[in-house]
């Protein structure tokens, strides 16, 4: 289990999160400007290294705030110290 | 190869078990074949057996990091079924039934398959509705449905006696897919290996493809592995979680990421279950084995992982949920868990064609792909001996990607 320290509430277990998927660049503002290749990866591919990956997580179940974070995936260690998203 | 029969079973007890010949050859590794095939599970063995059978492709090489079956071949719940919700995906599994049944007669190798039958316990109404549309889609294809009545479920498992009236998550029926059956993982991958070796195709244990390689043109040329470069014009990568580790070597990227999705067994005990039986509203599953065994599948973890180990909140929520339907179970003891990695594609349906880089086939996204191994094999086996998709596996191509038209399977799998 992963022990998530959240910047409001402190170290908490990760039960009390919902996994809120990778966090993925910002949108594209004008898709059409962009190749169809670009668009697609864009739309469809997300790093899947083994090692660190960002992604956000939802502390529902304590303070409300989604937070992102990067995490290794082999060790599952969290990388750094997680951050409220804007 | 020798026949496994019961004359040679006989012959071989007379004279100790001393002259049994090995089930396949450790020959030396060659610098060049025709095909090479990353990974020695089931759909990488099942490749190389029908390559060799259908197709007369021989000079192949299934090229295993570890030890043959070691792999997530060995790291799953041996579940075989059809029960799909698109109509791209059930033939596919139809016939990956039709060849399972058929395969212990095939491979001449006893894979200990039992077609008992899978029971889904319903306990909401919109799976309810779900799983109907799903009897209606399947009957075109020739998988079956047959709906069940509270009683009915309750009779063909005696021990559900959770989820009576007033409870959280009353029982509201069930359906029952005859179709389904498990079998002995071993077997499987040990069986394609044997009989593939017996067409010549080599397996070669203990040597890791580190990186892919292309020519001046952009082919693919071949591999590097920690036995020296093996050279190829067709490569297949068959690696369920590892695909995208190989295919970054080569800068390709792939709308695949991959999870941890796990399983447990409890302490034998006498046999009272003869079917599988699936709870889609709580999130697990389980069959029991010839050994006595409930084997239990849960649900994956949360987040990209590339670990074969289970999360204790993970064991304790599937624990507790089959404890409210199975309240007998609470004096089971907890045996062994495992975990396998496996990679998910942005739609939840897998992925087995040739890439953008010419020579270079996957076969990837077998969320749940034990069931898949026969038809997997049989499919690419086509793809990389003619170079077109076979019929069953036109719908995951890979250009779907390109063109957003997506096969959307999640919710009929466990990747929820």
């Amino acid at each position: 289990m992963l022990l998530i320290n959240c910047p409001f509430c402190g170290p908490r277990a990760e039960t009390e999160f919902s996994f809120g998927g990778p966090a993925v660049e910002k949108r594209p503002q004008d898709p059409k400007a962009m190749t169809d290749v670009d668009w697609v990866e864009y739309l469809t591919v997300v790093p899947n290294p083994m090692g660190p990956v960002r992604e956000k997580w939802w502390h529902g179940r304590g303070c409300g705030q989604w937070l992102e974070l990067s995490r290794d995936t082999v060790t599952h260690d969290i990388l750094d110290a997680p951050q409220a998203t804007k | 190869m020798q026949h496994y029969s019961f004359l040679s079973l006989a012959r071989n007890a007379l004279t100790g078990h001393k002259n049994w010949p090995e089930a396949w050859r450790s020959p030396p590794l060659k610098s060049e074949y025709d095909v090479i095939i990353i990974g020695a599970g089931g759909h990488g063995l099942a490749t190389a057996y029908y390559l060799a059978k259908n197709h007369g492709v021989t000079n192949v090489a299934v090229l295993e990091k570890g030890w043959l079956g070691g792999g997530n071949v060995a790291r799953n719940t041996v579940t075989i079924r059809s029960n799909y919700m698109r109509d791209e995906s059930i033939p596919f599994y139809v016939k990956s039934v039709e060849l399972f049944d058929g395969l212990s007669k095939d491979l001449n190798y006893n894979l200990m398959h039992s077609k008992r039958g899978m029971m889904d316990v319903v306990q909401t109404y919109p799976r309810m509705r779900d799983i109907r549309r799903r009897m209606l889609a399947m009957d075109i294809y020739g998988s079956t449905y047959e709906p069940m009545s509270v009683e009915d479920v309750r009779r063909k498992v005696p021990a559900l006696t959770g989820g009576q009236e007033g409870s959280r998550l009353p029982l509201l029926g069930g359906m029952f897919h005859p179709d389904a059956a498990v079998n002995r993982h071993d077997a499987v991958a040990w069986g394609y290996a044997r009989k593939a070796d017996s067409y010549g195709v080599e397996v070669h244990q203990k040597t890791a493809v580190q990186s892919l390689m292309r020519d001046a043109r952009g082919n693919i040329c071949g591999v590097e592995t920690n036995r020296g470069t093996v050279r190829a014009k067709k490569v297949a990568v068959v690696v369920s979680g590892h695909t995208t580790t190989l295919t970054d070597t080569v800068d390709l990227k792939l709308p695949l990421r991959t999870f941890n999705l796990t399983a447990f067994v409890s302490e034998p005990v006498k046999p009272f279950i003869d079917v599988v039986v699936n709870c889609p509203d709580i999130g697990v599953y389980f069959s029991q084995s010839d050994k006595g065994e409930l084997v239990i599948g849960g649900a994956p973890d949360a987040g990209q992982s590339f670990r074969r180990d289970i999360k204790q909140h993970v064991f304790e929520d599937s624990v507790c949920a089959l404890l409210e339907l199975f309240p007998s179970f609470k004096k089971l003891k907890m045996l062994r868990q495992w975990g396998g990695h496996l990679d998910i594609s942005h739609d939840a349906t897998p992925i087995l064609d040739q890439t953008d880089i010419p020579g270079l086939f996957v076969s990837a996204g077998w969320w749940g792909g034990y069931k898949a191994i026969p038809a997997g094999g049989y499919t690419l086996a086509h793809l990389l001996a003619t170079g077109q998709r076979h019929d069953l596996a036109e719908p995951f191509g890979i250009e779907r990607f390109k063109n957003l038209q997506f096969v959307s399977e999640s919710g009929t799998t466990t990747a929820r």
